[in-house]
């Protein structure tokens, strides 16, 4: 009902924003961790967001949720290192193709977004108080 | 002149309810801010407050047979929920624009609290009704 509803609403896209912020860091953390094997590599998650639809009692105020995460399909970036431990018996090793200042980019988008759900919760909750102290 | 208390507050009741109901819409629309495919919304304030009005002093209909619909529930807010026209549209088919959501709901909060103030003011004025000014 009413401004409650804002709660859940910027509830759920703050948690949405949240796994973005987690992928994102994963995909920063592993941008350099290397293997011998080419499909052992690890590939680059990204969110992908869902409007609540189905779950909402009211149409017009509908929150956001992470319907699946995808792996990257591109492929692994090879490096001709015959003296590393983990090269195969080419002499090659193979690291994720992660492309760090899209990373970045990505998590600034997320953090502002993550700032804007916060506004508008200290917004509603600032109405609604004073909804509440009404008439004192 | 007598004062009904039922419609002490006027239109301010129909108000409140309505950028309440807005706060949510705009509320959506910022969450929404990065899926694909959503497309912003927003209430047409000033025909959801007319109809609000002309219901308020047209009265309701009787319903006095099964068959009869009540006048109150004749088209909720959706009738008054338009999408936005993006100004620049997103090619994920995103339509939020995060600098407009978020200056209307800006806008939205200042007036519900204006509209807050104005049920501060009425219910004074009843108390010092009552209270004689003393």
């Amino acid at each position: 009902m009413g401004l409650f509803n804002v709660f859940d609403v910027a509830g759920s896209a703050m948690n949405a924003q949240t796994v973005r912020l987690n992928t994102i860091s994963s995909n920063l953390a592993n941008a350099d961790s290397v293997s011998g094997n080419p499909a052992q590599v690890y590939k680059a998650k990204s969110p992908v967001f869902e409007t609540l639809l189905q779950q909402a009692v009211d149409k017009n105020s509908v929150g956001v949720r992470v319907k699946e995460i995808m792996e990257s399909t591109a492929a692994p970036l090879v490096r001709y290192e015959p003296n590393h431990p983990l090269a195969d018996a080419e002499g090659n090793i193979y690291s994720p193709n992660i492309n760090t200042v899209e990373e970045m980019a990505n998590m600034m988008s997320a953090s502002r977004s993550y700032q804007n759900n916060v506004e508008v919760f200290n917004t509603s909750k600032q109405l609604l108080m004073r909804t509440i102290s009404l008439g004192r | 002149m007598p004062i009904s208390l039922d419609n002490v507050f006027g239109v301010h009741e129909a108000a409140l309810k309505l950028r309440a109901q807005r706060t949510e819409v705009l509320a959506s629309n910022l969450a929404n801010a990065d899926t694909p495919n959503y497309k912003a919304k927003d209430i047409d304030f000033q025909a959801a407050m007319r109809k609000a009005t002309a219901l308020s002093s047209a009265g309701t209909l009787k319903t006095t047979q099964k068959g009869h619909i009540s006048s109150a529930g004749l088209g909720g807010l959706d009738d008054f929920v338009k999408f936005r026209i993006p100004t620049q549209p997103a090619l994920d088919g995103n339509s939020v624009e995060t600098h407009v959501e978020q200056a209307a709901f800006a806008k939205n909060a200042m007036e519900y609290q204006a509209t807050l103030r104005f049920f501060e003011g009425k219910s004074q004025s009843i108390v010092t009704a009552i209270k004689g000014g003393s």
